[in-house]
């Protein structure tokens, strides 16, 4: 903006336009800082999907007998090895989203809109508390006291249940998927309570209000103006929290007994693995076409990773005009 | 559809704050009464007390009685919920739920008392609720479409279509023209006019010249100073209020000494 009237500003003209022009050029730099920024993202990003794609190109593209010299690799094909792999990182990932999502639901609808407010307050510290916990604690915690725990409830699931195949056969200690999803569920509470406390915190009060002035309960208040409001949010919050589910090594690693099958028996040992786990469990003695062979693991854990991502945004963008953000 | 209101000696808290102090006076059904008076001097306060939306805030509550209909609203096994059921309630800042559409908007009372609504139920109970707030002819095309798709005042009046679809005994308005051109101010008006044929009305308004124009009787409210309570200084007949009130501070508020 230039100054054009004389009579208010004492300052000459010269000395008017110098300040503009130093306002411009801050302004300017303030610019390409945020642009820089902004296309580092992209950098690194780009960075790691073309490290990902070089180290595993000499493993996709490698024939058959060079894959069978790997020892831990028998399978006809890398795909083939890979499969199970991906299946038991979704499926342990998608059971603990399963159980941590009503539940962190729960807790943050408690802490925004039921607790008293010096309640609400303790109780969203300690949820944030257990954010902090290190993975490969919970992987101790899971190994070492939830396994012997959890052990009579999955007895009495096999017994009673198990006419289901997915509770069929339980064999102790329990060192099967189920028991992972429950620790990554602990893992990923925090952060899927945490980010959708604060969507239900934001829910307007006006809407709150309107819902109440039409004869609503506290609960049905909740459901028709604090939900579909969050609704986007507590989508965000489940993703970031399958996102740290799908990625978690330790805690995995230091409880299930892995194996490599298409498997829907939840509470039998060594039927899954993880693709996060499988990697840091053979990373140490792998050389040569194995690490290749891993790396290309790791990036079909990236495609998933970030075909979750694309997933979650194209749900929220879908009823994006529903959403009170006009 | 109307009920009187009687109110009697009411006084009104933020935690240990008393905001209004004393206040009895009767709302007539089928007519408008208005309540006019400086800003804080706890007009709002007080109408949402008339269906105990005041005391959703932590802290506040009230003394006094308030009947409607022999029961007293505050009485001990008055459930608040009910209360609301029969006195609706229209906001000063239009407030369509985001996430439902038009007709859902107008449902979305309906449904919490009845949940199993025929469709064709519901379609008459739309149509009906729309052509009452003189919006039907606007939106009839696009009741699929969001709330926040209207204008301002197509927001005021759809939010009156929804609180008028429960079929409540009493309708309060707090200042509900205060977000609106001058245009949809009419229409709101106009609406008024046709409501108070089976409504008990009570509007909040900051306006003059609206409280003359919509209302038999108006009631002013004032404050004496900051941290004072506000107190009711008089009621009465519109057309007496506004030419020759008995208060001095009523005619200096009226003709814009002071206010």
């Amino acid at each position: 903006m230039t100054v054009t009237s004389p009579t208010r500003s004492p300052r000459t003209p010269a000395a008017a336009s110098g300040g503009t022009r130093s306002r411009r050029r801050s302004g300017r730099g303030f610019y390409g800082l945020s642009l820089g920024a902004g296309i580092s993202i992209l950098v690194v990003l780009a960075a790691v999907a073309a490290f990902l794609l070089i180290e595993a190109w000499p493993a996709i593209v490698a024939s058959r007998e060079e894959l069978d010299a790997i020892s831990w690799l028998d399978a006809s094909s890398l795909a083939v090895y890979i499969g199970p792999l991906i299946f038991g990182t979704l499926l342990s990932s998608v059971l603990a989203l399963l159980f941590a999502v009503p539940i962190a639901v729960g807790i943050a609808l408690f802490i925004s809109h039921y607790a008293p407010r010096a309640i609400a307050q303790a109780l969203g510290y300690l949820v944030d508390l257990l954010a902090a916990i290190p993975s490969v604690v919970y992987g101790l915690w899971g190994a070492l006291w939830l396994q012997p725990v959890i052990d009579p409830f999955f007895r009495w699931l096999s017994d009673n249940l198990g006419f289901i195949p997915l509770f069929a056969d339980y064999t102790p200690p329990a060192r099967n998927v189920l028991a992972a999803s429950t620790v990554l569920a602990v893992m990923i509470l925090p952060i899927i309570t945490a980010v959708s406390r604060e969507v239900f915190l934001q829910a307007p009060r006006l809407h709150e209000e309107a819902a109440l002035a039409l004869g609503a309960t506290r609960w049905e208040m909740v459901r028709m103006a604090v939900l579909p409001f969050g609704r986007s949010g507590v989508i965000s919050a489940s993703m970031l929290g399958l996102g740290r589910a799908l990625g978690e090594t330790m805690a995995v690693l230091m409880i299930i007994s892995p194996g490599y099958l298409f498997s829907f028996f939840l509470l039998k040992p060594g039927q899954h693995q993880t693709i996060a786990a499988n990697i840091a469990s053979k990373f140490p003695e792998a050389s040569g076409l194995s690490v290749n062979a891993l790396i290309a693991t790791g990036l079909a854990l990236f495609t998933i990773t970030f075909a979750v991502n694309m997933l979650a945004r194209w749900v929220i963008a879908r009823r994006k005009e529903f959403s009170g953000a006009n | 559809m109307s009920k009187r209101i009687d109110v009697t000696d009411l006084n009104v808290y933020y935690g240990s704050f008393l905001a209004v102090a004393d206040v009895s006076l009767v709302m007539e059904p089928r007519s408008v009464t208005a309540f006019i008076g400086p800003s804080g001097c706890g007009k709002s306060t007080f109408l949402r007390t008339l269906n105990r939306m005041h005391e959703v805030l932590p802290g506040a509550r009230v003394e006094g009685k308030v009947v409607m209909d022999g029961t007293d609203l505050y009485g001990a096994n008055v459930d608040p919920v009910e209360v609301r059921r029969q006195v609706g309630m229209v906001f000063q800042r239009p407030n369509p739920f985001p996430t439902m559409s038009i007709a859902d908007n107008v449902l979305a009372g309906v449904k919490l008392n009845n949940r199993r609504i025929s469709k064709s139920d519901a379609a008459d109970m739309v149509e009906s609720s729309l052509r009452g707030a003189n919006l039907w002819t606007e939106v009839k095309d696009r009741l699929d479409r969001p709330g926040s798709s209207l204008s301002g005042g197509q927001q005021q009046r759809l939010c009156i279509a929804r609180t008028i679809a429960v079929k409540p005994q009493v309708v309060l308005m707090d200042e509900p023209c205060s977000a609106l051109d001058p245009i949809s101010t009419l229409a709101i008006e106009d609406l008024i006019e046709e409501l108070k044929s089976d409504y008990t009305i009570v509007i909040v308004t900051h306006n003059m010249q609206q409280a003359a124009r919509v209302s038999d009787r108006t009631a002013f409210f004032n404050i004496e100073g900051t941290g004072k309570p506000g107190r009711l200084v008089e009621m009465g007949d519109t057309s007496t209020i506004f030419s020759s009130p008995s208060k001095k501070a009523t005619e200096d508020y009226i003709s814009g000494r002071f206010g």
